[in-house]
């Protein structure tokens, strides 16, 4: 039985937030090309402690094993369980039911965005492979014989690095971006903010690499700051400020370097 | 859009900026005591300063509304490659005939005939 909170009409009386117990949750699930995109409907038994990821592991485990959906660490961490849940993308292992549902109702469906193998399951394929066309893999300079450089952890690069490492490569901002749902070559959220950690990285000598991989077509300039990757990442991380940064180095460069 | 178009709409922009300002305050001025063409003219006629003023204008108007309008027929239309870029390029030049021929009349064009 799961307890959810509903506001009461403010009559001056009852300012009270009355409990209402819900026995069972109306489910319904995009079930992807397979299923030529149907929506089923399951009922789920409700319970006080329940994530979005639990009701969908309870329809998979108790009604209908041929449910595919992905998920491994369960607590936030790896950035595999995303979904779009109430047509808004969620790390579901760390979203409670409570929070999402509309009255006993909630729409669980795969990750916008990118290619829907089956049910839950999206290919992530292009949103890494972007990660890479972005430039986001390390250029080291240095070899093993060489000692290991300082880093300053009070300076403005590495705060502004710190402030992006901490993606979980959940594809939840990938999946929020108007601008990739409307543009297939855009690098996305995720993929740019790399691009900038590692330019802001004292022991990455990428410098020219990353500039030139972000001002392509696909590049940091068709941002229109809408600020959806920012709203929506769950780890609170600002992939939009970052593409900003990008904007602001690659005109710098563009002065300097001409390109 | 790349770093090039993104270069060029942004510094268009920034040329635009104090362009739109003084277009702004010129009509202000310009209605008071009612509006005639031969005031117009008057002003216009001749004048280097108010050709290159609205010359710099038209070519910057041009310039930053194609990257913008190829920016919204690529992402609402679909549009790509030479379709694309053919509809930027007629868009920009349609405005600098547009323009320019507005400003060329109402500077040089009576003067040279």
């Amino acid at each position: 039985m799961l307890s959810v909170k509903v506001d009461l009409p403010d009559d001056g009386a009852c300012r009270e937030q009355a409990k209402v117990a819900l026995d069972e949750l109306k489910v319904t699930i995009e079930r992807g090309p397979d299923a030529g995109a149907a929506q089923q409907v399951f009922s789920v038994p409700a319970y006080d402690n329940q994530t979005v990821l639990d009701v969908v592991s309870w329809v998979q485990q108790n009604a209908d094993p041929t449910l595919s959906y992905r998920f491994a660490c369960r607590v936030g961490m790896c950035g595999s369980c995303a979904m779009m849940v109430n047509g808004v993308p969620r790390w579901t292992c760390r979203t409670h039911i409570s929070k999402v549902l509309n009255g006993d109702a909630v729409t669980i469906g795969p990750l916008r965005n990118l290619p829907v193998i089956k049910d839950l399951v999206v290919d992530m394929d292009p949103f890494f492979d972007k990660w890479v066309e972005a430039e986001g893999v390390h250029h080291g300079a240095l070899t093993r014989e060489d000692p290991i450089a300082p880093v300053d952890e009070t300076s403005v690069e590495r705060e502004m690095a710190n402030a992006g490492i901490e993606c979980i490569n959940c594809s939840v901002c990938y999946a929020a971006c108007d601008t990739v749902a409307n543009n297939a070559d855009y690098l996305g959220p995720a993929a740019l903010q790399r691009a900038w950690t590692l330019l802001n990285d004292a022991k990455d000598e990428g410098r020219t690499a990353i500039l030139d991989a972000v001002s392509g077509k696909g590049g940091c300039h068709n941002c229109h700051s809408m600020g959806s990757c920012t709203a929506y990442c769950p780890n609170d991380l600002d992939p939009m400020s970052a593409i900003a940064g990008l904007k602001r180095e690659t005109a710098k460069s563009f002065f300097k370097r001409g390109r | 859009m790349d770093l090039r178009l993104y270069m060029a709409q942004r510094i268009t922009g920034l040329i635009m900026a104090p362009l739109v300002i003084g277009h702004l305050a010129m009509m202000i001025y310009a209605i008071q005591g009612g509006l005639t063409a031969a005031e117009i003219l008057g002003r216009t006629q001749g004048s280097t300063l108010w050709f290159l003023f609205y010359g710099t204008f038209v070519l910057a108007v041009s310039i930053h509304a194609a990257i913008g309008l190829r920016t919204v027929a690529s992402e609402w239309l679909g549009l790509k490659g030479h379709v694309l870029t053919a509809l930027a390029w007629a868009f920009c030049l349609g405005l600098i005939w547009l323009g320019g021929s507005a400003v060329w009349a109402v500077t040089f064009q009576a003067v040279w005939r």
